[in-house]
């Protein structure tokens, strides 16, 4: 393949996962202030939106595409937000570098949860990472014990510099989502999706399969350690009850309602979701009662989720970008699931 | 040297003896059959030839190299590959990508070079595509590359395994009763399938099948199992004559007084 038809790709790639989700928030920003007013509260939830997104598009990763059921995606995050947010605290790190720092040690955690737990599948897997995420949560609470007092248990670290801005979070979303997918549609993708698919038949055809579920593993930690740097430099706090069981739910959730297997479906999932919850806030006590309604008509109504295993494409703009049709055709990018 | 080398292979299951004293040399180009009664453990012996199960006792050299011990993935990788008695495709994805998975063991470009498009991603994925759709051709696959696996009809499932293992270039390759629920024309296609690709690819196989038509016409050498035991080996003529292959099948004669 030529040089000039990679690059334009490339651009394809750019143009898909920046500028096209940038051009609709703006419009969607837009349009709430405009029926609203402006107010501080509406970027607020943008960029916990972008977080979120994140969050979801990691665990699609393993839970979508890998097919291993992960339930310890918070302790992921919080493995990264300690590590991030003590950096910046204590020893007066830079803002990306102590994220870079925060998302290898998350990836190193996964890569620790990801080999012993490989002989497991299933609910049997389920309870072993949800297991995992609490041991973090819980050596955090217990970190006066441990010799780390600076981490101050249970009382949370306050302190921490604002750093995270609405650009830093859709900028390192749009990073993560674009790796991502560039990541499922190669052969490396194709190698995980079919792990999910059928483990033995995926051996036999010399897939190492004990690779790629480690891969997922490392990945996935990887993103969710970088989006809980955001996090505490977000909320300006590290505290352990930010990264309980919950969390996790939450973020399956996600990628469940967006459609396991479909990296756009859980973004968009987290998007609408992370705004539902806000928005539902009016309601007061009744918000988690129709939050729970509205999950359980989702998944009557669409038990694949949202997408399913499809993805959105950009397929409504391509002839606004000549090469774009042509492009994807020629790198192969076809639906995987 | 045999290209495939078996040496008294044997596996108990919690007391069964599944297989014992299993041996079998096959040379590059043999067309072998591997015959017996329902729960012979024909299958037994594929799955420790492919590293699923690690047998008790035994040597299994693969061109002279012993893989006892070995994961299935890098049995795969020295050239042996199988299908599935009861197919196992990926249901969900594409007939290409079911091919595509199979040559990702020959793919030579990295996460790191995938994940940030260098040229090598878009030339490795170039040559996995045009791979697998030259063989989907092969197997008058090519026109259904997009449908799903799990949406073929039976017939051509059993092709679209055949492809997935070819793509995985093996020497030796391991068919589990292929001809499992066909009609007797599919049957017959499917020998002809069978021995075009032994020709075509120059490729050992070993098979193992339930129509005798199908065995009989297209295997060179037959061996039968019965209770783990090998009780025939040999040309096909020689089995159907054989008094143990029959008794095995039909059960003792019974002689009047």
């Amino acid at each position: 393949m030529s040089n000039a038809s990679a690059r334009s790709s490339f651009a394809a790639g750019f143009l898909r996962t920046f500028i096209a989700p940038a051009v609709i928030l703006a419009i969607l920003y837009q349009a709430i202030v405009a029926a609203f007013g402006k107010n501080d509260y509406y970027m607020y939830v943008l960029t916990l939106s972008c977080m979120n997104v994140i969050l979801a598009t990691s665990l699609n990763l393993i839970n979508g595409f890998t097919g291993q059921f992960s339930l310890g995606h918070a302790g992921f995050m919080a493995v990264g937000a300690y590590l991030a947010g003590s950096l910046t605290k204590f020893t007066h790190w830079p803002f990306v570098p102590a994220l870079v720092v925060g998302a290898i040690g998350a990836s190193l955690a996964g890569v620790l949860v990801g080999l012993p737990t490989l002989r497991l599948r299933g609910d049997y897997l389920a309870i072993a990472t949800l297991g995992f995420g609490e041991i973090i949560r819980m050596l955090i609470i217990a970190s006066d014990q441990i010799g780390l007092k600076f981490l101050e248990g249970p009382r949370g670290v306050m302190g921490i510099t604002k750093y995270t801005s609405f650009g830093w979070a859709y900028l390192l979303a749009g990073i993560s989502v674009w790796v991502l997918t560039n990541f499922i549609w190669s052969t490396h993708g194709r190698a995980c999706v079919s792990v999910r698919e059928d483990e033995v038949a995926a051996e036999a055809m010399g897939v190492n399969t004990t690779r790629y579920k480690v891969m997922a593993f490392c990945i996935g930690a990887g993103f969710a350690g970088l989006a809980g740097g955001l996090h505490a430099h977000f909320l300006q706090l590290l505290h352990p009850s930010s990264y309980d069981f919950l969390k996790s739910v939450d973020y399956l959730v996600m990628v469940v309602v967006g459609g396991m297997g479909s990296l756009t479906g859980c973004a968009v999932a987290a998007v609408f979701l992370t705004v539902f919850n806000e928005v539902l806030r009016r309601a007061l006590e009744l918000r988690m009662l129709i939050y729970a309604i509205c999950l359980v008509i989702i998944m009557l109504t669409r038990p694949q989720g949202l997408l399913g295993g499809k993805e959105i494409s950009l397929g409504a703009f391509k002839y606004l970008v000549p090469s774009y049709g042509r492009s994807r055709a020629g790198s192969g990018e076809r639906g995987l699931t | 040297m045999a290209l495939l080398e078996i040496e008294d292979l044997a596996i108990n299951f919690g007391g069964l003896k599944a297989v014992s004293g299993f041996s079998m040399s096959l040379e590059k180009g043999d067309l072998r059959g591997l015959i017996g009664p329902n729960g012979a453990g024909k299958t037994t012996v594929f799955n420790m030839l492919t590293g699923v199960y690690r047998p008790d006792a035994g040597r299994v050299l693969l061109n002279g190299k012993d893989i006892i011990g070995l994961k299935p993935h890098q049995i795969t990788a020295l050239g042996m590959s199988r299908t599935f008695q009861n197919i196992r495709l990926f249901k969900g994805l594409s007939v290409l990508d079911n091919v595509r998975i199979a040559l990702n063991l020959t793919a030579s470009c990295g996460v790191v070079e995938s994940v940030f498009r260098f040229p090598k991603y878009y030339s490795e994925e170039k040559r996995i595509t045009d791979k697998a759709e030259e063989l989907l051709d092969l197997f008058k696959l090519g026109d259904r590359k997009n449908a799903l696996a799990s949406s073929l009809p039976y017939g051509e499932q059993r092709r679209l395994e055949i492809a997935r293992a070819l793509a995985t270039s093996p020497k030796v390759l391991l068919l589990d009763e292929p001809a499992a629920g066909m009609n007797p024309q599919e049957s017959q296609e499917l020998m002809g399938l069978i021995e075009w690709i032994n020709k075509e690819f120059d490729l050992t196989i070993l098979l193992i099948e339930h129509h005798m038509e199908v065995v009989m016409g297209v295997c060179r050498r037959i061996q039968v199992l019965d209770y783990g035991v090998t009780i025939a080996d040999g040309a096909p003529d020689q089995i159907k004559r054989d008094p143990k292959v029959i008794e095995a099948y039909l059960g003792e004669e019974v002689r009047d007084a």
